[in-house]
């Protein structure tokens, strides 16, 4: 673990005795003003302010210049940059190894929504306890600008092409499949994110965070519905987040009717103040419904949009040992002489 | 008679003198779905509860009901296990398919079949037994249903008799079949009954064919090797299993399944320490495997060759990453999804260097169920050893048919984890630099989520020895030199070669996998038939042994005998033996999807070396570089 007591008392450390820096990565090679860097300095910051230990965080991506991003977040926990679109089943395994581990995988819109469907879809089934960050841009980054599945009809590239494929929509497909917390953000709302971030680190289960993330290079343009221009005129926050963490005492005054308090897995609380009228973040099919219809409206809905927070995740349903499998010593992993016995004697 | 130290006389039923002891096969031809297995493995183990040596084999359509399966047993009183390319009995029970299966058999054999069908009249020169099944089930069952399904155990009751299988030992073999189900106990041994007494009161022995007790099979067992490579997985310590159905690997883990339930739940709390997940791919399934493996599990995944095929990413980021995962490889007939169903040893070149870019595989090659077994432990102290997915190159044959063996034994060593960095080591070596050769064998030490030791980030990109993000050409060449060192060092901690130098020998063979049976026997013929002497080297993994070439270098001609149309394992060796060796591989090449046989083997030895001319028609297919005819 990694909680050392930094030596100078005037930096400010959280609860686990570490400062802000000591969640920083490595320096970032994207794009200056590429909406990824604004999620990684997100991340850093709920990690750092929810109090959680590097040491048992795995990072984990696919390909793609979101894909690259782990490198820049949490420096001291381990990450693993896989191969395109299928983090889903690298995060799996480690869990599987290790269920004691905090899972943050971060994707694009094209590693999620294009090569790595299917196991986008197989993951959200499965609510694996995972956080799974789609920094979505509507277009393939790294490849230079490609129209990605999540690119709205009628969107345009930068050469003026037109998209004519009606998009993706992660968060309804997640809904739909299974995951049990799906939200939506934007990586210019810092409040909001990280609000949403919090949650999802107390949340046990597969959190799906599709946030709409900017390519200043290839997707800002007049005509591109993921520009930051066009993302912040149509952005229609569902609800206002409170997020009030297990290890902080703070009694919240909500009127019931207004406001839905929702009890997380680690003992937090979130507070949802809804802006949408008879919003109510429990419920799957008026999730889909506000989705379907602030997608017809040519909005984003962001917020909290479902949350489900006592379904049992994979790994709890799979009833494994305590320890993490992969710290078993041969004593309990390799059966006894009279196992082998026995096996051998039924085969005569 | 197709036994060669029978006398051959015009009249089979003159021949009753001439008994044919624990020296013949049977085939069983019926339909698929219709409960045949049962019958064939009672009969197959009746056999080897007499102490005979036997084998089974299971010819059987890429369907679930309806198309013709053949089960072929072959009881050997020396102990060969390979196919018999001829039949001496075929218990014809599938009209579709009677007439063919019996034009086919040499002259002399002998054939029970289903009254009906009248196969007596098709030919003169084999001995027919005719039983009216279904007149003898309708006796014992009013439910046509279940008739469908206890009709075949009369066949087993029929060849008891005619063949003098011990009843009681047939009763015992139906009992560890049925065991828990005592009312199909019941049923079948009345269907044997009846068909036991039928023989006896209605045919008259008039073939030579018997079976007598031996003692060649005392403290033997009876296993698939896809359950002997469950079970070795399985004292490995293996922990996470991910894979995705494909015929013929799926009862791997559908064993293993099995055995982890019974075996390896935590004695206190009833808890697994084992996690299994049936995977959406063969691409999420070694995904899957190849994170549990980073993240310090032993972790495995089992498939077939279009599950390799689509694994190849996933393989070269293993490779390059350097991470741990055992893949076992149950190969069957392609390209493509070709034959389902049948037995092949094709994937050797895929896999050799699966995946794109200078990638190179551990493999190793069981040729038994005993090396399933062993080998499926050793592969995973390898993969954690060299830090790699190490596959283990089983095929259908051996994994779906029924072998004899010498129980397995308890593994001697304990579980090699390889060079997991800890406190001490890091003290030795300073700071820890994730793919720092510090030992000079090219395997770097690693650290595992949650462990404690410094982390570093896994990745499939361009990296140096610290673990960064490279793309600078020293740090790409010295990073991909190590890994060919790490490779030459594999190479002499695999399994070694089984290598039988013959002082006499004029040619070398060389085999691998479930080939090795049908050179056990075609040495055999080889010695008797042309008094061919030779030596015999086993190949049980790749990168090939430094032996390889000092075996070579002892003959002019070397038999490379494989169960595929392109020489895989011969191309293979061509990369790495000296030129001037390389031209003294031959190559015996078998490809029609059935195993491989003794005399395919024998005859093409002979025919290159010169004892014999090619039949006209023969398959004996010469690739460009299997330079020329022997016997020059
Ligand atoms: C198998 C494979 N096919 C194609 C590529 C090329 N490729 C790299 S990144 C990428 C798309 C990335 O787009 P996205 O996931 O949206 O991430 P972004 O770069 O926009 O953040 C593609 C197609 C690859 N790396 N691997
Ligand atoms: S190309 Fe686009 S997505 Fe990639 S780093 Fe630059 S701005 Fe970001």
């Amino acid at each position: 673990m990694a909680s050392v007591t930094p030596s100078n008392p005037r930096i400010k450390v959280n609860r686990i005795g570490l400062d802000s820096k000591q969640y920083r990565g490595t320096k970032t090679t994207l794009c200056a003003g590429c909406g990824h860097n604004a999620i990684s300095e997100r991340i850093i910051g709920a990690c750092y302010e929810m109090g959680v230990d590097p040491g048992r965080v795995v990072k984990l991506s696919g390909i793609g210049c979101s894909s690259k991003s782990p490198a820049y977040f949490l420096g001291s926990a381990h990450g693993f940059n896989a191969v395109h679109g299928r983090m889903p089943s690298v995060g799996t395994g480690a869990l599987l190894a290790n269920h004691k581990l905090i899972a943050i995988g971060v994707s694009g819109d094209g590693d999620t929504g294009a090569i790595g469907i299917g196991q986008f879809v197989h993951l959200m089934r499965r609510n694996l306890p995972i956080i799974y960050i789609i920094e979505d841009n509507g277009c393939y980054g790294l490849t230079k600008g490609q129209f990605s599945p999540t690119a709205d009809l009628g969107s345009t590239l930068k050469t003026g092409v037109v998209n004519d494929l009606p998009p993706i929509d992660t968060c309804a497909l997640a809904v739909e499949l299974g995951a049990t917390f799906v939200a939506r953000s934007f990586s210019g709302d810092k409040k909001q994110l990280t609000a949403i971030l919090k949650a999802a680190l107390s949340h046990r289960g597969t959190a799906m965070l599709d946030v709409l993330s900017p390519c200043v290079t290839f997707n800002d343009h007049e005509g591109s519905t993921k520009s930051y221009s066009h993302v912040k005129e149509h952005d229609d926050p569902l609800e206002e987040i409170s997020f009030v963490p297990f290890f902080e005492d703070i009694s919240v005054d909500y009127e019931p009717g207004t406001t839905q308090a929702v009890p997380l897995h680690d003992g937090s609380t979130l507070y949802l103040k809804k802006l949408e009228e008879e919003y109510d973040a429990l419920d799957k099919v008026r999730a889909l419904q506000v989705l379907n219809e602030t997608r017809r409206r040519g909005e984003f809905a962001t917020g909290i949009i479902y949350v489900e927070p006592d379904r049992d995740d994979f790994l709890t349903m799979l009833n494994l040992v305590d320890e993490p499998l992969a710290a078993l010593p041969q004593k309990r992993v390799r059966p006894p002489r009279g196992a082998l016995k026995e096996i051998m004697k039924s085969l005569r | 008679m197709p036994v060669s130290d029978i006398a051959v006389q015009d009249a089979p039923a003159a021949n009753l003198t001439e008994r044919v002891v624990n020296d013949f096969s049977i085939r069983v031809a019926t339909v698929n779905g219709s409960g045949s297995q049962t019958a064939n493995l009672v009969l197959l183990r009746s056999i080897f509860r007499m102490g005979i040596p036997v084998s089974g084999k299971n010819l059987f359509p890429s369907n679930i009901a309806g198309l013709p399966t053949w089960f072929t047993i072959r009881a050997s009183k020396d102990g060969y296990v390979a196919r018999r390319a001829t039949i001496d009995l075929l218990v014809a029970m599938n009209p579709e398919t009677a007439r063919e299966d019996v034009l086919s058999l040499e002259p002399d054999a002998v054939v029970v079949y289903d009254e009906p069908l009248k196969l007596d009249e098709l030919r003169d020169d084999l001995t027919f037994y005719p039983v009216p099944f279904d007149k003898l089930v309708a006796g014992i069952l009013r439910d046509a249903k279940l008739r469908r399904l206890v009709r075949n155990m009369i066949y087993d009751g029929v060849l008891a008799n005619l063949l003098q299988i011990d009843r009681q030992q047939m009763d015992a073999a139906l009992e560890k079949q049925l065991g828990s189900k005592p009312r199909a106990m019941a049923l079948n041994r009345s269907a044997l009954d009846v068909g036991y007494d039928y023989a006896a009161e209605h045919l008259e022995k008039r073939d030579p064919l018997v079976l007598e007790p031996m003692d060649k099979t005392d403290g033997l067992i009876l296993v698939e090797g896809n359950a002997a490579a469950a079970v070795g997985a399985m004292m490995a310590g293996v922990t996470v299993v991910t894979w995705y159905p494909i015929t013929p690997s799926s009862s791997l883990c559908e064993t293993l399944i099995d055995y982890l339930q019974k075996y390896r739940l935590d004695p206190e709390t009833g808890k697994a320490t084992f996690a299994v997940v049936q995977a959406e791919d063969e691409i999420a399934a070694l995904g899957m495997a190849l994170g549990a493996g980073w993240a310090g599990a032993r972790s495995m995944t089992s498939t077939s060759g279009p599950g390799v095929s689509l694994m190849g990413e996933f393989s070269g980021l293993g490779y390059y990453a350097e991470v741990p995962a055992v893949i076992f490889d149950i190969q069957r007939v392609g390209p493509s999804t070709g034959l389902p169903t049948r037995t092949a040893q094709g994937d050797v070149l895929t896999t050799a260097f699966l995946s794109h870019g200078d990638t190179r595989h551990l493999m190793l090659f069981p040729a038994s169920v005993e090396e399933c077994y062993g080998m499926a432990i050793e592969a995973f102290d390898l993969a954690e050893r060299f830090q790699t997915p190490v596959f283990v190159m089983s095929d259908l044959d051996l994994g779906m048919n029924t072998w004899m063996s010498k129980a397995f034994e308890y593994p001697k060593k304990p579980l090699d984890r390889g060079k997991v960095l800890d406190r001490e080591t890091l003290d030795r070596i300073g700071r820890f630099g994730r793919y720092r050769d510090v030992d000079g064998d090219g395997i770097p030490y690693r650290s595992i989520p949650g462990d404690d030791m410094p982390a570093f980030f896994c990745r499939g990109s361009g990296h140096n020895e610290w673990a960064q993000y490279s793309e600078r050409p020293d740090d790409y060449k010295a990073n991909v030199d190590r890994l060919a060192r790490k490779f030459e060092t594999a190479r002499n901690w695999l399994p070694e070669p089984v290598v039988e130098i013959n002082r006499k020998a004029s040619i070398g063979i060389v085999a691998y996998g479930t080939t090795h049976w049908a050179i056990v026997e075609s040495r055999d013929q080889l010695l008797a038939e042309a008094d061919l002497q030779t030596s015999y080297y086993r190949v049980c993994a790749y990168p090939f042994r430094d032996a390889l070439e000092s075996f070579i270098e002892r003959y002019d001609r070397v038999y490379v005998v494989e169960q595929n149309r392109d020489a895989q394992m011969l191309s293979l060796m061509k990369l790495d033996v000296r030129p001037e060796l390389a031209n003294r591989l031959r190559s015996v090449l078998h490809y029609s999807g059935d195993p491989i046989d003794a005399r395919t083997v024998t005859d093409s030895i002979l025919i290159q070396e010169g004892y014999r001319v090619e039949k006209a028609g023969a398959q004996t297919i010469r690739l460009p570089h299997t330079s020329g005819v022997g016997g020059e």
